[in-house]
Formats: C-alpha cells, sequence, structure tokens
C-alpha cells in the first residue's frame, strides 16, 4: 500500500522542487531522476499486485486492479523515456531563444503535476476524485501548450482549455447523475467509491445510469478526443513543446479512456441494453474514419500524429464498445502498443523539426541522409503505428478485426477500409520526408534516440510474444471488463 | 405534485431553481460585459443562499463550507477579477451585438425543454423535484454553453465556462444533498485554479492579439488559407 | 349594501390616482436633489385646467371631443373590475381580467384614433408608436396573468386574489417570474422611464405626450386622470396579485379600513421603487422597446412553461 503513496508523492514532490529550484542547471537530469524513482514504485506496486491480487487500500482511498496496475506502470514508463528526451530537447529550445528560464521552471513542475494528475486518475477509487484528477491534468498541461507564447500556441491552448473544461464538465454532471442513483440504495460518503458502486452495481437504477453514462462519454470523450469533439487535440499538440505531445497522446487520452470503461462496467453491471457499447462504437468508429481521412489533409508533422491519435484512440473504444472478451483484450493491448509507438514517434518528431527548424511537413526533407537514426526511427516508428507486422499493433489491430467480424461482420469492411487509408494517409507524408532529397545546409542536431529504441523494441517483443505476467494481467482485466476471459 | 402539499424547503428550491435559470437567462440576452458579469454574480449569490438552505434544512454541516467557498469565489473573487480586467481593456462601454439575439433566446428556451426531455425517464424512480432540480441545472449548463457560443468576448467566455459550474453545483447540492466532502474540495480547488489561469490568458491574450476578442483566434485551422 | 361598496371601491379609485402621481413625483423629486411639489399637487393641476377654456383644432372631428370621456370611462370600467380594498364585489365578479385588458385596448384605441385626427405630425407619430408597444406589450401582460389565473383556475381576478390569499404563503417559481413580467409590462404601459418619459416633450422621444399634444383644458384634464388611474390600476394589480395581505374578505367597517390602509401602504411603497428605478435608469432608444418587450414575453413565458412543468400536478 505504501508503493501507491509513494507513486503519488513523489510527483508531488517534484511540483515543489521544481517550482523553487527549477532554475538550476541539471533540472532535465533531475526530472528524470524523479520519473525514474517513480517508476520503481509503480514496479513495486505492480509486484505487489502480481502477489496479492487487488489491493483496496485502508480508507478505501484507492484501489489498485489489473485493470489499472499495468497503465500506472506504462504511465511512469512513458514518463520516465519522455523525460529522457526532453532534458535536451527543452535545452535546445532554450538555446534557440524560444524560451525562458522561468518558462522552463513552469515546464518540468507542471510536468511533475501532469504525472501526478495521471497517477491520481488511475489510482483513485473515487468516481469524483477521478474528475477532479481529470480536470487537474488539463489545468496542468494548459500552460504548456501555450508555452511559446505564439499567438497561434495561446490560441491552441485557449482552445483546449475552453474546450476540454466545457466537455469535463458534463462528465461532472454525470458523476453527479451516478452519485444520485447510488443515493438511492444506501447513501453516505462512500457511495461514490468505485469497488462500492461495483460490487451494487445490479442494484442502480438503470435508466439515470445510462444518462449518466452519456455525459461522461461526452465528457471524457472530448479529452479522448472522440470526434466531434476533437478540435483541441490537433492544436494543443501542433503548438504546445513536443515532449508534451508526447504525454498527451501516450497517456492522457488513455487516462480518459480508462474513466470511460470504469463508467461502462458500471452501466453494464445495471442496465443490460448494451447502450453504452453501442454509443462507443458509434462514437469510435466515426472517430477512426475522420482521424483517417483527415491524415491526408495536413501541412504540419504533428498534427499529423495527432490526427493519427485520434484514430487510434477511435478503435480502441470502439473494441471498448463491442464488449466481447476478445475485442476488450485487444483494445488493452492497443492502449499499451498505441501509447509506446506514438510517445516514440513524437520523440522522433521532435528531433525531426529541430533538425529541418520547422513543422512543416513540406519543408521537412532528406532526413535519412541528413540523420539516419532520426530517419530510420521516424520510418519504422511510422511502420508500426500503421499496423505492420511484426510490430504490436498490428496484432491488437488485427484482434479488433477479428472480434468485430465474429460480433458485428458488416462493421468490419470499414475498419479495414480506415486502416488502408490511414496508412496511405501516413505514408503520402512521411516518405517524402525520410528520403527526399536533403535541403542545404541541414545540420544533425544533438539527439537521444534511446527512448524511441525502447519504446520499438518493446511495442516489437509485444508483436511477437506477449509476457505471461502481462498476458495474466490483460486477461485479469478482460474478466473484470467484459466478464469473461478470452484464453 | 402538487406544491401545496410539499414543504417550505421543497418550494424555496424550487423557487431558486427557477431563479437560477432565470439569471441564466439574463446573462444569455446580455450585450454588456459589466452588467453579464454582475448578474453571474448574482448567480453565484442564489447558489449560495441555497447550499444554506440546504445546509440547514437537511442539517448537513460540510455545505455551510461549500457556501461559504461559493461566496468567496464565486460571488467575490471571479466577477472581481473579470471586471478589473474589463476596466483594464476598457471594454465596459462596448456594447456587443449578439448576432441575432431573437435566435439565441428561442434557441435557449428550446435548450430548457431539451433537458427536460432527456431527463424525463429519471421521474420515474423518484419525485418530480428531483426532475426539476436536475433539469434547471441541466439547462444551466446548456445555456452556458450556448453563452460562450453566442458572445466574442473572452471574459464572457469565462462567465459561461463558470456558470457551467454553477449549473453543475447546483445539482450536486440539490440533488444529491453536495458530493462527498473531498470531492466537492477538489472542485473548488479546480475551479480556484481556473479563476487563476484565465487570469493568466487574459494577460497572454491581450499581449499576443491586443484585444479580447477571441474571434481573433483564428490562425489554427485545418484548412490552409 | 355590496354594490355600494363597489361604487365606494371604484370612487377611491378615481380619487386617488392623482394622490398616488404625487406622491410618485414627490419622491422622485426628493431622490434627485429637487425640491418636491406640494403631495396635492396634481389635484391643482387638474382643478386648473378644468377650469380653462378648450382649444379645439378647426379640423377636428366628433371624435376629438368624444376622445377624453370615452377614455376616462372606460379607464374607470376598467378599474371597478380591480379589488383595490376587498373581494368578492359584485363588480368584479361581473367581469374578469380579459375584459379588464380589455377596456384598457378600447381605451387605447380612441386615444391613438384622436392622436390621429386632427392630422399633425407629432399625434400620427404617437399613436404609431403607442400601438407598436402596446402591440407587442400585450401578449406578455396576457402571458403573466394567465400564469396567476392557471394556478388558481379562474379568470376571475377576485377569485383569483381570494386564491391566492386562502392558500396562504407557497413560494412559486411561476410567480416570480409573472411578476418580474408584469412589472416589465406595467412600465411600459404607463409610459414611465426607460420606455417613455412622462416628464418630457421633446420631440423626438415622446410617445404618450405626442398623442394628447392638441389638447387642452378639461379634455386634457381628462386624459392626465385617465392615465394616473392607469398607473394606479396596474400598481394595484402588482400589489393585490402578489401580496394580497390585507386585503378585505368581509364587508365590515373595520375590515375595510384596514384594506385600505394595507393598500395605500403597498403601493407607497411601490411608488418608491418605481421612483428609484426611473432615477437610476436611463430612457432607452425606442428601437430598444421591443426587445425589452420581448424580454418580458419571455419572462411570461418562463412563468407559464414553470407553471406546467414545476407545479401542475401530475
Amino acid at each position: 500500500m505504501i508503493a501507491v503513496y509513494l507513486v503519488l508523492l513523489i510527483p508531488l514532490a517534484g511540483i515543489v522542487f521544481f517550482a523553487l529550484g527549477g532554475h538550476r542547471a541539471d533540472r532535465g537530469k533531475l526530472n528524470v531522476r524523479f520519473n525514474a524513482i517513480c517508476l520503481l514504485a509503480t514496479i513495486w506496486l505492480a509486484v505487489n499486485v502480481l502477489n496479492q491480487g487487488t489491493i483496496l487500500s485502508d480508507n478505501k482511498a484507492f484501489l489498485i486492479d489489473p485493470f489499472n496496475v499495468y497503465l500506472i506502470v506504462l504511465t511512469a514508463f512513458v514518463g520516465l523515456t519522455t523525460s529522457i528526451f526532453s532534458g535536451p530537447y527543452m535545452a535546445h529550445e532554450k538555446d534557440l531563444g524560444k524560451l525562458t528560464d522561468n518558462r522552463l521552471k513552469l515546464y518540468y513542475s507542471m510536468y511533475q503535476g501532469f504525472m501526478l494528475a495521471m497517477y491520481l486518475v488511475l489510482t483513485t477509487n473515487n468516481m469524483g476524485i477521478m474528475w477532479v484528477a481529470m480536470e487537474g491534468a488539463t489545468l496542468a498541461t494548459v500552460m504548456l501548450v501555450s508555452l511559446y507564447r505564439t499567438p497561434e500556441s495561446i490560441e491552441a491552448a485557449w482552445k483546449y482549455f475552453i474546450l476540454c473544461g466545457v466537455g469535463i464538465a458534463q462528465a461532472l454532471f454525470g458523476t453527479i447523475l451516478l452519485y444520485y442513483a447510488a443515493m438511492q440504495i444506501g447513501d453516505g460518503e462512500s457511495s461514490l467509491l468505485w469497488s462500492v458502486l461495483y460490487e451494487n452495481a445490479s442494484k442502480l437504477n438503470p435508466e439515470i445510469l445510462e444518462i449518466a453514462f452519456v455525459f461522461m462519454l461526452v465528457g471524457y470523450g472530448t479529452k479522448i478526443g472522440l470526434v466531434p469533439l476533437h478540435n483541441w487535440l490537433p492544436d494543443a499538440h501542433s503548438e504546445g513543446p513536443t515532449p508534451m505531445s508526447a504525454v498527451l497522446s501516450g497517456l492522457l487520452l488513455n487516462d480518459a479512456l480508462y474513466a470511460v470503461v470504469r463508467n461502462k462496467m458500471l452501466v453494464d453491471g445495471a442496465s443490460h441494453s448494451h447502450i453504452a457499447g453501442y454509443l462507443m462504437m458509434g462514437f469510435g468508429l466515426l472517430s477512426f474514419l475522420v482521424g483517417a481521412l483527415f491524415l491526408h489533409r495536413q501541412k504540419d508533422i504533428k498534427r499529423l500524429f495527432s490526427y493519427s491519435s485520434i484514430e487510434h484512440m477511435g478503435m480502441m473504444t470502439f473494441a471498448f464498445g463491442i464488449g466481447g472478451p476478445m475485442a476488450t483484450f485487444a483494445a488493452l493491448l492497443h492502449m499499451t502498443v498505441h501509447s509506446l509507438t506514438k510517445s516514440a514517434i513524437f520523440v522522433t518528431v521532435g528531433h525531426a523539426s529541430q533538425l529541418a527548424g520547422t513543422q512543416s511537413i513540406d519543408k521537412i526533407r532528406g532526413l535519412i541522409k541528413t540523420q539516419p537514426k532520426v530517419g530510420w526511427g521516424l520510418l519504422i516508428g511510422t511502420l508500426a503505428i500503421a499496423g505492420f507486422p511484426p510490430f504490436g499493433v498490428f496484432t491488437s489491430e488485427f484482434l479488433v478485426l477479428l472480434a468485430t467480424m465474429h460480433s458485428y461482420p458488416w462493421l468490419a469492411p470499414l475498419l479495414l477500409l480506415g486502416i488502408g487509408i490511414a496508412f496511405a494517409g501516413l505514408f503520402r507524408h512521411i516518405q517524402p520526408m525520410v528520403y527526399g532529397d536533403k535541403p542545404e545546409g541541414q545540420q544533425p542536431v544533438k539527439a537521444n534516440l534511446w527512448p524511441v529504441i525502447i519504446h520499438l523494441g518493446l511495442v516489437l517483443w509485444l508483436g511477437l510474444a506477449i509476457p505471461e505476467f502481462l498476458a495474466n494481467w490483460f486477461s485479469q482485466a478482460t474478466l473484470l471488463i467484459s466478464g469473461s476471459t478470452p484464453l | 405534485m402538487n406544491l401545496e402539499q410539499t414543504d417550505f424547503y421543497t418550494q424555496a428550491i424550487l423557487s431558486m431553481a427557477a431563479l437560477v435559470g432565470l439569471t441564466s437567462f439574463l446573462m444569455l440576452g446580455q450585450g454588456r460585459l459589466l452588467r453579464l458579469i454582475f448578474v453571474f454574480a448574482v448567480q453565484g449569490f442564489l447558489l449560495t443562499l441555497t447550499t444554506v438552505l440546504a445546509a440547514y434544512s437537511l442539517n448537513n454541516p460540510h455545505l455551510y463550507i461549500s457556501a461559504l467557498l461559493t461566496l468567496v469565489l464565486k460571488v467575490i473573487f471571479i466577477p472581481w477579477m473579470l471586471r478589473r480586467e474589463v476596466l483594464l481593456m476598457n471594454t465596459h462601454r462596448d456594447v456587443q451585438a449578439l448576432a441575432n439575439k431573437t435566435v439565441v433566446m428561442l434557441g435557449g428556451a428550446s435548450l430548457m425543454v431539451f433537458s427536460y426531455y432527456v431527463l424525463h425517464p429519471i421521474v420515474q424512480t423518484t419525485s418530480p423535484v428531483m426532475l426539476n432540480a436536475l433539469a434547471v441545472s441541466l439547462s444551466v449548463v446548456l445555456l452556458g454553453m450556448l453563452l460562450m457560443i453566442s458572445h466574442r468576448q473572452a471574459v464572457a467566455h469565462v462567465v459561461g465556462f463558470m456558470s457551467i459550474e454553477n449549473g453543475l453545483f447546483f445539482a450536486a447540492i440539490v440533488a444529491t444533498k453536495g458530493m462527498p466532502m473531498v470531492v466537492e474540495l477538489g472542485v473548488a480547488f479546480d475551479v480556484l485554479v481556473a479563476a487563476v489561469l484565465f487570469g493568466i490568458f487574459f494577460l497572454h491574450i491581450r499581449t499576443s492579439i491586443d484585444s479580447l476578442d477571441v474571434d481573433l483566434l483564428n490562425k489554427l485551422n485545418e484548412v490552409d488559407k | 349594501m355590496n354594490w355600494l361598496i363597489a361604487i365606494l371601491q371604484t370612487s377611491l379609485f378615481v380619487v386617488l390616482a392623482p394622490l398616488l402621481a404625487g406622491w410618485l413625483k414627490m419622491c422622485k423629486c426628493h431622490l434627485q436633489n429637487r425640491k418636491a411639489p406640494s403631495l396635492l399637487q396634481p389635484y391643482r393641476d387638474l382643478l386648473k385646467l378644468t377650469h380653462k377654456q378648450p382649444v379645439v383644432s378647426e379640423q377636428a372631428s366628433w371624435l376629438f371631443i368624444a376622445a377624453p370621456y370615452l377614455i376616462f370611462s372606460a379607464t374607470v370600467l376598467a378599474a371597478s373590475v380591480v379589488p383595490l380594498i376587498a373581494v368578492n364585489l359584485p363588480t368584479s365578479a361581473s367581469a374578469d381580467v380579459i375584459v379588464m385588458v380589455g377596456f384598457f385596448a378600447f381605451a387605447r384605441f380612441f386615444l391613438a384614433l384622436a392622436g390621429l385626427d386632427i392630422g399633425t405630425a407629432f399625434g400620427g407619430m404617437g399613436s404609431s408608436r403607442e400601438m407598436t408597444i402596446s402591440s407587442l406589450a400585450e401578449p406578455a401582460m396576457l402571458m403573466a396573468i394567465f400564469t396567476l389565473t392557471m394556478t388558481a383556475s379562474t379568470t376571475n381576478l377576485s377569485g383569483a386574489i381570494a386564491h391566492v390569499l386562502n392558500e396562504g404563503l407557497i413560494l412559486r417559481p411561476s410567480f416570480v417570474f409573472a411578476l418580474f413580467a408584469l412589472i416589465l409590462v406595467a412600465i411600459a404601459e404607463t409610459g414611465r422611464i426607460p420606455v417613455d418619459n412622462p416628464a418630457t416633450h421633446l420631440e423626438l422621444t415622446m410617445i404618450h405626450e405626442a398623442m394628447i399634444l392638441e389638447y387642452s383644458g378639461r379634455h386634457l384634464a381628462l386624459i392626465e386622470w385617465a392615465s394616473q388611474l392607469k398607473l394606479m390600476l396596474y400598481g394595484v394589480l402588482i400589489a393585490n396579485i402578489f401580496f394580497p395581505w390585507g386585503i378585505s374578505e368581509t364587508f365590515g367597517a373595520k375590515d375595510l379600513g384596514y384594506g385600505l390602509l394595507a393598500i395605500l401602504g403597498k403601493l407607497a411603497l411601490l411608488a418608491i421603487f418605481l421612483a428609484i428605478a426611473e432615477t437610476l435608469v436611463a430612457k432607452m432608444r425606442l428601437f430598444r422597446v421591443q426587445e425589452y418587450l420581448s424580454f418580458a414575453y419571455l419572462l411570461g413565458l418562463l412563468g407559464m412553461l414553470s407553471h406546467i412543468i414545476l407545479e401542475a400536478s401530475r
């Protein structure tokens, strides 16, 4: 249990530390250290869960079960590798004169703040606190999106703030409705605890829960980036600093989806109409297709990959919506591999755009000739995210397809079509960037590609063989979410 | 439900619901920023009254804390901050021409009907009073959104944003007798931080586009011009 | 006996109306740091006007001369419907609130015709403005009144007031809306700030004054009196429907006395509020009046909706 508190206290200490001492020269390394310690704590937590099964803290404030434990470790891991990348990257941005010392201080402090919010979303047992933490994540990142203080970045941040703030307000209304339903079967402060709600789910009023779920889906769906609530996402990704894009895509979207799935479990327990599933399938499929189509029109490399994030989040939402054991398993796997791959891609994109001095796709050319590491990293990352075998994304997408063919065969062609469109959309932009002629005077930059190599290596590993403990967690989580195991 | 048969608390809550809904409509039709902020403060004050009423009638002391938080945040701090911003930007004399006031007002009325429609299934399980309270708060939320859509000033957007919070708060107080204390404190903290961030944002927007008209924030587009 | 009280009540209306106008003017003067005329000044004005020789234009038809009498008597008839000090009087039983609105419309019709009759520019302008405003104000007023009558299940004013009185203190959201709507309509209909300014003859802004610009002598006195009566009527409506306490339900002398005292107190208070509002608010442009009145209509509509949704029994 101490591990949970550690996981939360380390980033809290990080906020305070960087707020006070963020002007130190070695702040980048210190940030890595904070995240590394946190990763160790989460691994300790994971080992605990592995040995004891689900942990519920004594005051019932925290709940760690197979569903969230791997997400916690994943969060810490992506947080760590991104921080490894962000140290030199941000130092370089400062050398270019885009940032001041004070803003870097804010950046590091809020990086930790964002991590804290993410851990809190995942570990808390209280649906109200989950909302508070989710809103906290917006508040922590909104100043980071506008870190460069250009008119565009301020516009992006304002959009992000307003849209996510208004969106997430809907989720609070859903939470209030949920609490209202819970009060009817016995009130008290504990009625908003997920563990209590889950036990009594069958007694909850299905009508109220269904209405509540619609609000939750709209609210948290804004954060997932579901179409038509996705407008903030490409802007925030393209205008914020690249490490921020990596953690937004890799972690925030996942956690918002996590919140939706937690609520879906309650609704499924209370009502048998599968309305939650249909809603998620509809929104998911729409986001998937729209995201795939919009890939073709992009002119900015970070916007390109943020639309790819929308597409993949749509697919996961769709898979969770189908709800069968295989689809759920696939969605859980996809959450993991997408988060790993996408953060790796954003790291290489960051290097590529520093190299070319712009984010415009038309201006980035000849990456392999200038700096082979970055070029290959981008190429392999894109291959992985597009769903090429033998990467993990292929496995999970294949499983989603299988599940779709099994339950809703008539939707499978749409899914296949979307994957095809997305593939084409990514490669028509990536190919000239990687292979094209090198512009005059383009120089390699100092780049640390270890995070990319580790991430892509893991994705490759997950594509070839899923380690047994992870498979165990996935199937336990699948059991929890869908009611039966896939294996 | 017969109003004559309900107790005084219910009558008072219903009247409060009606007044809170009315303030939302007033905000929707308001072109002058200072008056908008004033009506917002009035709405916050009504919420405070409702909370005190609920705390007193339900004998729930922790609601007094919520009432105090609402009073400080939404009646004093945020209106003060917004007012200062408006005076600083010298926009308090601007009368903003709403694109089409009648359509906006009618839209508001239909949103109210819509929220009753959405929440109608609830009536089977509970007293109509709760339906009313929830429907009014949902319509306050939706009207806040409409306010943000129909107004162009950043200040008006913040007022809309905060009035959405007001609607949610009203639902929490009336329908569920207040959320658990820890959640309520968390929400209040979020609102406070959001308010401070809005203040910082005003500064940034002002320095970058020299105005608080969010229509000028139009650089990011899907399609290049 | 009952008829006697009814006649007494109506004559009280007629007699007290200038007093209310005087009191209102006094409050306003004090609020604006001016020296106030005597409370009885409106009576003196009316008296003075009746002694004067009325000057009638050569182009005027019989309508111009008949109009003041028609307007005054229609307003008095409307007043007889409204309970001032007691409910359940025979006059109020014979006519309901829609008749009252009808009397108002009748009076307004002749006023507008008289304004047009001579053919001066101001008269026509005033008439057209008056008709514009009243066509917007009337639906709002009826909407507010219907909210009340639906609660009481009767369109009879006296019955509605008795119903509210018998129920005791019940907070009704719909009444709050209806009250605001009725106040807004009353301000528009009686030509007070911010819709019209009764104290000005500034040609561009006047509405009511433009129509009666050609009147003089006893004709003018009657019209002035009628408009004072109308102001009082609206005041009594607001005071007695929403705060009916004090009105007499029996016809004993003591009760009637209390009823009179109560209504005088309520009206005095209401006039103070009106004076404060008129001091604080500036007159708005004519083109914004429709916005103002559509807001009043919206309030009435909301009142009606909240009555149906919040209060009607299921």
